[in-house]
């Protein structure tokens, strides 16, 4: 199938130089070198800083307890980085998060009917690992029901997934808001402290088993990364350049879901971080190869979740309120997008 | 010189049909376009050119009918299949990503490596840069370059992708004289000298006729005339397309349409 003749070299003589005048890329791969390494630095530096500052209580406890939170935290990043990177690149919108699929919603609903019907005495007896199981279940199963049911059939407008999923989402919202105005005050407070995304507390088998599909779901996405680098440019050029769109983002969708899920059940809905680290990471890189932006994504958010935990944690003194502060800087991000885009 | 006989087969549509609603965009349309040369396809805003290039292409999915390249249904056949034997050039090339113009044409080799880009890719891409006088602009960022540099960024792409047949949706937008004549003339070379089949949606007939070995007329989604440039360029049959006067007059021994004034 190949050519033979080369039009330049038939017609002139002479052979191109691959390479010649690529400086730009000479210079991106430079400059993600040095963004990945700097950033390997800062994670490791921020783990070794919250493990190790301030140790009051002996190292045999204090060690297992930071341990299983810092385990916590790169868990939950890595998996809300990749999924939110991949869900931007499937949509080829880069202030779009996966929880506008309205994950967070179905897990605020479930969370309130379970206190709400149960009451939080009696959901205090029901183990973590059962909640969690049902919570990732019922988040996935949902998930695939929206995606099976609008992108399997004849139609196949992701446009539509996204504003069923909108739609979805502000109706649970309402439900949760209704069943938390009938709410017991007291009962609403313990509500509210689920509802917040913490890492503490987090059980050990949860965050084992969370930390394995996590890593199966990255793999997969690594090995779809050069794929994924085509589905950027738009369903029309990737069908074009041969990708089975349709498929990819089936299955890429399926992949988010899961990751969201995992994440949202194990600390709680975090919303704007993903879109954060994913916007970060492309600035910082100046490129959307997803071999780049899916581990510097990563990495930025194991540094800004560590990091930032440390620093709130340790050196000023305060607990669990990281979650808000990445969802106010997270949501600044989000309309300094919003500002940048309409200018444009 | 020996034109390389790369293709052989056609492309073939039969009973292509695509609705919106009720109106069909393009309706029940049958044709056969031989490989080798190149195919304008001509006729008035919303005759349903673009909608006939893009279900060719496998960008659309047909409401009724097959295309069938080389034998194969787009339809039916793998895509990375297809991509190897079709390229297109899209008249929207809007994108998300922020793309230097080597790594953008690098893309139109995916088919072939799969992203991973081999030495004869890359000789690929340094060809279809200089075929469209891009060397130069490798290096910079699509969203810094002219409308008209971008669109040849885009056709080097779909060059870089070494495919028998190239489907090029209105080409020309976005180009200058020189450039439109220089897009007309590398559509031409490729035909003649790769032996590639290039199938063009263009808007000025005169560009059509002067380039073309064959003229495609569409309008209100189906095919209104088929035939060589002389065949077409008369004003009874212009005048049919369009619905309006087209004077036709021979200027240099070339058919030369004027609908100015």
């Amino acid at each position: 199938m190949s050519v033979d003749v080369h039009p330049l070299d038939a017609a002139r003589g002479t052979s191109a130089t691959p390479g010649a005048g690529d400086s730009t890329e000479r210079a991106l791969r430079r400059r993600a070198r040095l963004v990945v390494a700097g950033l390997t630095v800062l994670a490791l530096a921020a783990t070794a800083v919250y493990l190790t500052v301030d140790v009051r209580a002996g190292w045999e406890f204090t060690l297992p307890f930071r341990g299983r939170r810092v385990a916590a935290m790169v868990v939950v990043g890595v998996a809300i980085a990749t999924s939110t990177v991949v869900f931007q690149t499937l949509t080829t919108n880069r202030i779009l998060t996966p929880s506008i699929l309205g994950f967070d919603s179905l897990y605020q609903l479930l969370q309130t009917s379970l206190v709400f019907v149960l009451g939080s005495y009696a959901l205090a007896s029901v183990g973590v690992v059962e909640q969690f199981g049902v919570a990732v279940a019922l988040m996935v199963a949902a998930s695939l029901a929206l995606f099976l049911g609008l992108f399997g059939g004849g139609r196949r407008s992701l446009h539509l997934v996204l504003l069923v999923g909108v739609v979805l989402g502000t109706l649970l919202r309402s439900a949760t808001a209704l069943m938390q105005r009938m709410m017991d005050p007291s009962e609403f407070q313990v509500l509210q402290s689920r509802l917040f995304a913490s890492f503490t507390g987090v059980d050990e088998r949860l965050l084992a088993a969370s930390a394995v599909v996590v890593l199966v779901c990255c793999t997969l996405l690594w090995t779809m990364r050069r794929r994924l680098d085509v589905v950027a440019l738009g369903r029309e050029t990737a069908v074009a350049l041969g990708v089975n769109h349709r498929r990819t983002s089936l299955l890429v969708l399926v992949v988010v879901a899961v990751l969201v899920s995992v994440s949202t059940a194990l600390v709680g809905p975090i919303t704007f971080f993903g879109l954060l680290v994913a916007n970060l990471a492309y600035v910082l890189l100046g490129s959307h190869r997803h071999a780049l932006t899916l581990p510097v994504a990563a990495l930025l958010a194991v540094v800004t979740l560590v990091g930032g935990q440390a620093l709130l944690e340790h050196l000023l003194g305060m607990e669990t309120v990281l979650s808000v502060v990445i969802e106010f800087l997270g949501g600044i991000v989000f309309i300094a997008l919003l500002v940048a885009g309409g200018r444009r | 010189m020996t034109v390389p006989t790369r293709t052989r087969g056609a492309i073939a549509a039969t009973g292509l049909t695509k609705r919106y609603g009720e109106t069909a965009v393009v309706d029940d349309v049958s044709i056969e376009l031989p490989a080798g040369g190149v195919v304008s396809v001509i006729g008035p805003n919303g005759a349903g050119k673009s909608t006939f290039l893009s279900m060719v292409a496998r960008l659309l999915p047909m409401d009724a009918g097959r295309v069938v390249v080389d034998g194969d249904d787009v339809a039916t056949a793998p895509g990375d299949v297809m991509a190897r034997r079709l390229g297109i050039l899209r008249q929207d090339n809007h994108l998300a990503v922020r793309l230097t113009v080597r790594e953008l044409v690098t893309f139109g080799r995916y088919p072939h490596s799969k992203g991973r880009t081999t030495a004869e890719d890359r000789r690929h891409v340094e060809d279809a840069l200089d075929y469209l006088d891009l060397t130069d602009l490798g290096g910079r960022f699509l969203d810094e370059l002219s409308g008209g540099q971008r669109q040849r960024a885009f056709v080097a792409m779909v060059l870089a992708q070494d495919t028998d047949y190239v489907l090029l949706d209105e080409p020309l937008n976005n180009l200058d004289m020189v450039h439109a004549r220089g897009m007309m003339r590398l559509a031409r070379r490729a035909a003649d000298e790769l032996g590639r089949t290039v199938v063009a949606v263009l808007h000025d007939i005169n560009f059509a006729a002067a380039w073309s070995d064959r003229i495609v007329a569409m309008k209100d989604g189906r095919v209104a005339a088929s035939g060589t440039p002389a065949e077409i360029m008369r004003p009874a049959v212009l005048g049919e397309i369009f619905d309006m006067d087209v004077a036709v007059h021979q200027i240099d021994g070339r058919p030369v349409a004027l609908y100015y004034t």
